[in-house]
């Protein structure tokens, strides 16, 4: 049977692993190498490396990234901060990372995902949404762009629908609402999407204790959960994840 | 010394990371000479078939042909479904005919792609396992699985609420639908595995 994954993301500025709180206030949370290396050895499924400073210079400082990732992490990672055409994700590719996400290059051009699914084959194409619950529509969450930074008035549920007509093999899903505070994940938000779409969705924001992973797993319906905050800052290993999940009947890679 | 295919598709140097990490002796090539004088060949593959195929071009003859004599190749994703006769990936390709099967989409019912951990059954006397007992979660990524139809393949199969073809082995020829590059310590034995197959193979000659 399938297992559930457990994804640990590094947020990256400045070859540097970060954290914030809602996007804001940036902790140093070590070396992204040895941080990689080391989830991949306490039993990470995978890894989500993300750029969040998506300049022009920290492009290549990424692809040196993920060529030193992947002579020494021999699990799944994908990658993903400010990349906007074909070219620059095969480049990622060979360089070693298995996906490649894509976020306001998708929004400002859908067909980018068709390209790259194309080419790539969709299971490598990762479309990354930023989700704010509406102010005036609180049954509802806008996609947001340019790492949070800009509302758009698109609808979530009806971005990842397309995204997933279009060749997306995979939905990454953020709550901007939820992230850095360790008050759970936006479980109606997970639920709305993942009960809309047929291709994978990975839960990521608001990771606080070990519940919060269960209850986006069940109650979220996700495939995989994303975390930052408790694994960098040490709070529970990778392990402690796995075995609590795994006893309250989920199957895991154990 | 192996060859990995260099054919212009995504992750063809993370097969070659792993058997650097494990010592084996490994290059990434698409020169002939390489490929003829080789002990084995991995030919990888992170793309679409059908770009895959053009992309392989004329490579696959030769391919064929030193398989064909008995050279250990292994086929990973979709450099294992290339092995097959023919796949429906985005309209209609030939695949190198290795093997008898075709690639069809995973059938609907179900999260696709089939993306994750899944575990492998695997049975005696695929020599790809040698030393992993008899079940290992190995990662998966993939929205087409091959439908074998060669009497001749022994079968290492999965579960996703349905029996799928995670890995095939007929005589000299290997292929993992899973990426063993990919899966962690398991995997790297997958790949440390087929290294010894084509070192013992060289050996003889």
């Amino acid at each position: 049977m399938l297992t559930r994954r457990i994804i640990p993301c590094l947020d990256v500025k400045d070859n540097r692993v970060v954290k914030g709180v809602n996007f804001l206030n940036l902790r140093d949370a070590g070396d992204p190498v040895e941080l990689g290396a080391r989830y991949s050895d306490e039993g990470a499924d995978e890894l989500v490396f993300l750029d969040i400073t998506a300049t022009i210079h920290s492009r290549k400082t990424i692809v040196d990234l993920v060529r030193d990732v992947a002579e020494n992490v021999f699990i799944p990672f994908t990658v993903g901060g400010g990349i906007q055409t074909v070219g620059q994700m095969d480049e990622l590719l060979r360089s070693g990372a298995e996906k490649v996400s894509v976020n306001t290059a998708a929004v400002a051009n859908p067909n980018l995902l068709a390209e790259a699914a194309q080419r790539f084959g969709n299971q490598c194409v990762v479309l990354a949404i930023d989700a704010r619950r509406s102010k005036d529509r609180p049954d509802r969450w806008q996609v947001c762009v340019k790492a949070g930074s800009e509302p758009t008035d698109i609808d979530v549920v009806e971005w990842a629908v397309k995204g997933e007509q279009l060749g997306a093999g995979e939905i990454l899903l953020t709550s901007m609402d939820a992230d850095g505070t360790k008050a759970g994940y936006d479980n109606e938000l997970n639920k709305a999407v993942t009960e809309a779409v047929n291709i994978p969705v990975i839960a990521s924001g608001g990771a606080g204790s070990l519940d919060h992973l269960y209850d986006a797993l069940i109650d979220g319906g996700a495939d995989a959960v994303l975390m930052a905050s408790i694994t960098h800052f040490e709070n529970y290993t990778i392990t402690q994840m796995k075995e609590y999940l795994r006893d309250r009947g989920i199957p895991m890679n154990l | 010394m192996i060859v990995v295919i260099d054919y212009n598709v995504g992750n063809v140097k993370s097969v070659c990371n792993a058997f650097e990490y494990l010592g084996c002796a490994a290059k990434l090539s698409c020169a002939p000479t390489d490929i003829e004088d080789a002990w084995g060949i991995v030919l990888p593959g992170v793309a679409a078939f059908g770009y895959a195929v053009s992309a392989l071009g004329s490579l696959a003859e030769l391919i064929r042909r030193v398989a064909s004599a008995g050279k250990p190749l292994l086929g990973i994703c979709v450099g294992y479904q290339m092995l097959f006769e023919s796949s429906s990936e985005y309209g209609r390709h030939k695949g190198l005919g290795l093997l008898g099967g075709q690639v069809v989409p995973i059938p609907p019912g179900r999260v696709i792609p089939h993306m994750g951990w899944n575990l492998v059954e695997l049975p005696e006397g695929m020599r790809l396992f040698t030393g992993l007992g008899r079940q290992k979660h190995f990662y998966f990524a993939h929205s087409f699985c091959a439908e074998v139809t060669d009497a001749e393949a022994k079968i290492a199969y999965t579960d996703y609420r349905f029996e799928m073809t995670a890995s095939v082995q007929k005589e000299n020829i290997y292929g993992t639908q899973f990426h063993p590059e990919k899966s962690g310590k398991a995997g790297l034995k997958v790949l440390q595995n087929f290294h010894d197959i084509c070192e013992r193979g060289a050996q003889k000659c």
